[in-house]
């Protein structure tokens, strides 16, 4: 599913593309493919293969452990690195909790993206840090 | 006018109505008529077939209908091997196409598929109101008992014979309005439908915005007449033959990649195209790489290959939620508009149901061979939840639940067509005992909820052969377990029979025959 055409000035304004140019967001926003889920459709599924890469270009969605809500994602936020990354199922379920509109790229492709984009595997690793530094907060 | 008069489905109240008359729209009202479900289609077209009755602009079919198989042609295995054909009940009716191709190819011409989605609709006795153009949506109190202030809707049609009403509506109206990205200067040149005739471009340098499949249609059929042939958008090309799946430049369009690969006459580039620009007899095209590097080029003629949106007219006003380039309606797992309900969709546009896309891979909703089988299902979910007709579902014994499922994944056209997306499914009710529940969308299966029961699909991962998948829901949580490929797509082997059966075991055993 090929991306509408207003996809690149959304993600220009995203912090995991701060440092692309132009032509480059181009290429990336070619690159990924769009979806579209209504309210309470689930995004990702818990300990079901073969999912994804998302990144919220519209709407909120719900991350839920053991059909137990945990926390909310925004526009501009993304799921399902940790699963991809080590190509192993989601531990997770994600709800859209409103209409929801995301970029999506396979797992199988993410390896050979980051390689390609050091400067988004950077802010990617800045958002895992964050991440693991609020989990730590949290856990202490 | 007596034409007219003798049209079926004059202006009124339906409880059902349909509206394109392409294979989509072909297949739901057959598979509805013969469930018994009463309806009306229209369509703003003379006669049947939709988009095949005048493209592709080359004149020949991109999926094959295979006409030396192994398997007689009115078995439903043959679906799996005849991409082209609709879907009938009665053999007679079945695999339309094979015996209209004149042996030349293996993919139909486009007259012999346009004759055989006419032959399919006369010999099925399909109605269709034909010349009645679909021109705005509203919505408004039902006066049919119950409706009106006790709650009921009504979708209002107004169409260029009248003004058509239903509560529930059916949209199979394709994806090929024209779609132009907003590049300076892309506007002035001919779209994908307007090519002029081939012998035009004779000796000409010719510039093709877009690398996907009708790109390489284009470039495929001027390489015999063009001196050059650029193609180009932001991102490289995917091959079919790579991807292993429909997403890529299908294998009969590859020709110009590898006159590109070997330096002939044809330049594939990953560029945006920034402008074109007109000056004096030719094109100027200024493309710029991700290295920012410009380029520009001269064309004696430029072809915007740059896809198509789907023709929804005002229904995003009405609240239709739509997604992607191709503003495709959202939809729901039984492509019901996600936003609106009562809004059904058919044909090409259920891509915009995406289900799983499970390692990236879409469905096959997006052309016959896939979407075929969603209307069958459509039709029966139709009939269900808004005409009151369950479906029949057949007992199966417990001893017989993992070779029937294995002859499924083995040879059942609907998982092939529809990998991870369809899923034959028997339900293992405690009470009830064992049945049939027919052919499912895999999403709703999986998040639906419900009692014991297990899903059978075919899958891929773009890697290698298809493998079957078990989805095994016992105690409303369900577990995915996926069985190997096989070299020779044969999953009915006694070493397939005993891992099946080890993972249907504390499922099937609690569900007994009913007392």
């Amino acid at each position: 599913m090929a991306v509408r055409d207003d996809v690149v000035n959304t993600i220009a304004a995203f912090s995991l593309f701060a440092d692309l140019t132009g032509p480059q967001l181009e290429e990336v926003a070619h690159l990924f493919d769009e979806s579209f889920f209504g309210q309470g459709e689930r995004v990702l599924r818990q300990g079901v293969s073969g999912s994804g890469f998302y990144i919220i270009l519209e709407g909120t969605a719900g991350i839920r452990v053991d059909n137990v809500d945990r926390s909310v994602l925004k526009a501009g936020d993304y799921f399902g690195e940790i699963s991809s990354l080590l190509g192993e199922v989601p531990v997770s379920d994600i709800v859209a909790e409103t209409a929801l509109r995301c970029l999506v790229l396979p797992a199988t492709q993410l390896e050979g993206f980051l390689t390609k984009h050091p400067r988004i595997m950077y802010r990617l690793l800045q958002g895992e840090a964050r991440k693991l530094k609020n989990t730590t907060k949290w856990l202490s | 006018m007596a034409e007219l008069a003798q049209q079926p489905f004059p202006p009124g109240r339906y409880r059902l109505i349909v509206v394109g008359s392409g294979p989509g729209g072909l297949q739901l009202s057959y598979s509805l008529s013969r469930l018994g479900i009463d309806h009306a289609v229209i369509s703003d077209d003379p006669a049947p077939g939709g988009m095949f009755r005048r493209w592709p602009v080359f004149q020949r079919m991109l999926s094959w209908t295979k006409p030396f198989t192994g398997v007689e042609r009115h078995e439903r295995a043959y679906e799996r091997f005849d991409w082209n054909s609709l879907l009938a009940d009665e053999a007679p009716n079945r695999a339309v196409m094979p015996a209209l191709m004149d042996g030349t190819s293996y993919f139909p011409s486009r007259p012999e598929m346009q004759k055989g989605l006419e032959s399919f609709a006369e010999r099925t006795g399909i109605r269709v109101r034909y010349g009645t153009r679909w021109d705005s949506t509203a919505a408004g109190p039902s006066p049919a008992p119950g409706g009106g202030q006790g709650g009921g809707q009504d979708f209002i049609l107004t169409t260029s014979d009248g003004v058509y009403r239903a509560p529930v509506l059916v949209f199979a109206v394709g994806v090929a309005q024209p779609y132009r990205p907003a590049i300076p200067g892309l506007e002035q040149v001919p779209h994908y439908g307007d090519l002029r005739p081939v012998e035009t471009y004779k000796d000409k340098r010719i510039f093709i915005v877009g690398k996907q499949n009708s790109g390489f249609e284009i470039a495929t059929g001027l390489l015999p007449w063009a001196r050059q042939l650029v193609l180009a958008s932001p991102s490289p090309t995917k091959l079919s033959v790579d991807t292993h799946t429909l997403v890529g430049v299908r294998a009969r369009y590859v020709q110009p990649y590898e006159d590109a690969a070997v330096a002939g006459g044809v330049i594939i580039l990953d560029a945006t195209i920034e402008e074109v620009k007109k000056d004096g007899a030719e094109y100027r095209v200024r493309t710029r790489n991700t290295a920012g590097q410009e380029l520009t080029m001269a064309a004696d003629d430029v072809i915007a290959a740059t896809g198509f949106v789907t023709p929804l007219r005002d229904l995003p006003a009405l609240g239709v939620a739509t997604f992607g380039q191709s503003r495709l309606p959202a939809q729901t797992p039984f492509w019901e508009s996600a936003t609106v309900p009562g809004i059904f969709f058919a044909g090409t546009i259920t891509q915009g149901s995406a289900g799983l896309k499970k390692h990236g891979i879409p469905s096959n909703s997006g052309a016959v061979q896939g979407y075929r089988y969603n209307a069958r299902v459509l039709a029966r979910h139709l009939a269900e939840t808004k005409f009151g007709v369950p479906a029949t579902r057949e007992r199966i014994d417990a001893a017989a639940v993992v070779p029937y499922l294995l002859e499924q994944v083995s040879k059942g056209p609907e998982l092939w067509h529809q990998r991870a997306y369809l899923a034959r499914v028997i339900n293992l009710d405690h009470d009830t005992g064992i049945t049939n529940e027919g052919i499912v969308p895999l999403q709703y299966f999986l998040d639906a909820g419900g009692d014991d029961a297990v899903a059978a699909t075919l899958e891929s991962n773009g890697q290698g052969n298809p493998y079957p998948v078990v989805y095994v829901r016992k105690d409303g949580s369900v577990g995915e377990h996926a069985l190997a490929p096989d070299p020779l797509l044969d999953f009915t082997g006694r070493d397939y029979h005993d891992e099946l059966r080890g993972v249907l075991e504390p499922v099937l055993s609690g569900a007994g025959s009913p007392a």
